[in-house]
């Protein structure tokens, strides 16, 4: 009697952990198909941060938008974080008011490109009041205005296979979007804050500006911007130096 | 039955196998994995309360402006609290996938009308009397260990279908991204700093559980009452 008990529990025991192994291999294989694995789904915390960009991008598929506010809620303490780069470069741009600064634009793209800050006020500009929500648990609410970056992307025409933008600052490190957020309309390549020209602490010449994650995704001081198709080769390969510090790289929360 | 008194190892293995289990298996399992995601919840919350221990209501709040409250602790005590986050979610992802497993099996099983839903104890004499007898820290009787006081049905009913869905819908009001798809989530608690600050009393309402639900345990027998929730059994008086 136990001897059958124990076999019956067994085969169960066995068949259940071959079904859910499939099952998971299969979800697995469906999921990246459909772009739902981050590129740092590995490690010890890789379940949970797939779990949580997975249903997330499932949720937002129809391209919600960030709340936006009214020129009445615009904070009037607007929280920094971190110091402007170091490097002489960019003080020296800073210095000559970035008259001679150049975003370029490399990678996966028909048109590679470089926009100097006239360049980017001549295109038609859009401006949004949203909140920005640190990871560390403060917020405020600004109006940022610039160039929507899906606007620049079919000006130097992305091709086909890129699924991913990866953006470079004047300091060490780095970030990348997926395509959900590339076309997404209030993406931002911002120049202004509040009706000012960028102030230095809040990421002078321009940053990126992407409402519907936390804010450190809202990379500062942008000199580069790359179109690929795997981020891999880039720093680390986890699509962000922000792993390297500990920090997820989808930060939808 | 006097053979139990000189082999009780055995007499206990009859018992234990005529009796029904305390706990079914389903609720001994959840329990534990419950309490283990609980514990990356209260770490990686910690963690991440560390770097920024002010609260604030309203939409927005940061350093420079007027705060609710100031916990008496530097700002980034702990160093950069990424992995927190990392933390808070996977436990978060256990506790809720594990929460929905016991939820259905409570609801398929008749577990919640059956053993949490109050009985004819819920009248104020009875609420009364468990209450002090809870306040008197008095040593629960031995049929107790079969089932739930009405003071302990209310709490745990309480937990189960308040508190915790107002600890994930406070959590998930402060994601940009959630948000962005229910905005009302968010408007309804006034603003994103509200629900971070709601968040936070949940959370120390749910430490208060834990803590107090310990203490009750340990009262009753600690090595019984936990031995009852891994293995199902309920060992004899005195033993």
């Amino acid at each position: 009697m136990s001897r059958s008990l124990s076999r019956r529990t067994l085969i169960t025991a066995g068949l259940t952990t071959a079904g859910s192994a499939a099952g998971v291999a299969a979800a697995a294989k469906l999921a990246a198909r459909y772009g739902l694995i981050p590129p740092d789904w590995n490690g010890i915390y890789g379940p949970g941060e797939t779990l949580t960009y997975a249903a997330q991008r499932i949720l937002t598929s129809g391209h919600s938008m960030a709340r936006e506010f009214t020129r009445g809620e615009i904070s009037k303490v607007a929280q920094v974080s971190g110091d402007p780069p170091k490097r002489d470069i960019y003080r020296h741009l800073s210095a000559t008011g970035f008259n001679n600064w150049r975003l370029s634009i490399d990678g996966l793209v028909a048109r590679p490109a470089s926009f100097s800050l006239a360049d980017l006020r001549k295109l038609a500009p859009r401006s949004q009041i949203t909140e920005h929500t640190c990871e560390e648990g403060w917020s405020f609410v600004a109006e940022w205005t610039g160039v929507p970056l899906s606007e620049l992307m079919s000006l130097v025409g992305i091709l086909p296979q890129a699924r991913y933008v990866a953006f470079f600052p004047f300091d060490e490190s780095w970030d990348s979007l997926d395509l959900a957020d590339v076309w997404h309309p209030q993406t931002l390549i911002a120049y202004a804050m509040n009706g000012q020209p960028l102030p230095a602490e809040h990421g002078a010449p321009a940053r990126l500006k992407v409402p519907r994650q936390l804010g450190y995704k809202s990379v500062k001081y942008l000199t580069r911007i790359t179109v690929t198709d795997t981020l891999k080769d880039i720093g680390s390969g986890r699509g962000s130096s922000s792993p390297d510090y500990g920090y997820s790289w989808y930060a939808g929360i | 039955m006097a053979d139990s008194i000189y082999a009780p190892g055995i007499a206990v293995s009859t018992a234990a196998a005529a009796l029904p289990a305390r706990h079914s298996a389903l609720v001994r399992v959840t329990h534990w994995i419950n309490a283990l995601s609980f514990v990356g919840l209260l770490v990686s919350g910690i963690g991440i309360l560390l770097a920024h221990p002010r609260f604030y209501w309203g939409e927005t709040g940061g350093v420079g402006t007027p705060s609710l409250f100031d916990l008496p602790l530097p700002f980034m005590l702990g160093g950069p609290s990424g992995w927190g986050r990392y933390l808070h979610f996977q436990s978060a992802w256990l506790c809720v996938l594990n929460g929905m497993l016991y939820a259905a099996s409570g609801i398929a099983s008749h577990h919640f009308p059956r053993d949490l839903a109050p009985g004819r104890d819920l009248t104020w004499p009875c609420l009364r009397d468990s209450l002090a007898s809870h306040l008197r820290f008095a040593r629960p009787a031995a049929e107790q260990a079969w089932s739930y006081n009405i003071l302990q049905r209310l709490t745990y009913l309480a937990v189960i279908f308040l508190l915790f869905p107002l600890i994930i819908w406070t959590g998930l009001a402060m994601s940009p991204a959630v948000t962005s798809v229910f905005p009302g989530l968010v408007t309804t608690l006034g603003g994103h700093q509200c629900a971070r600050t709601l968040h936070f009393f949940a959370a120390i309402v749910s430490l208060l559980f834990v803590a107090v639900h310990i203490a009750m345990v340990w009262r009753a027998g600690f090595r019984k009452r936990v031995g009852a929730m891994i293995t199902g059994r309920v060992p004899e008086e005195g033993l």
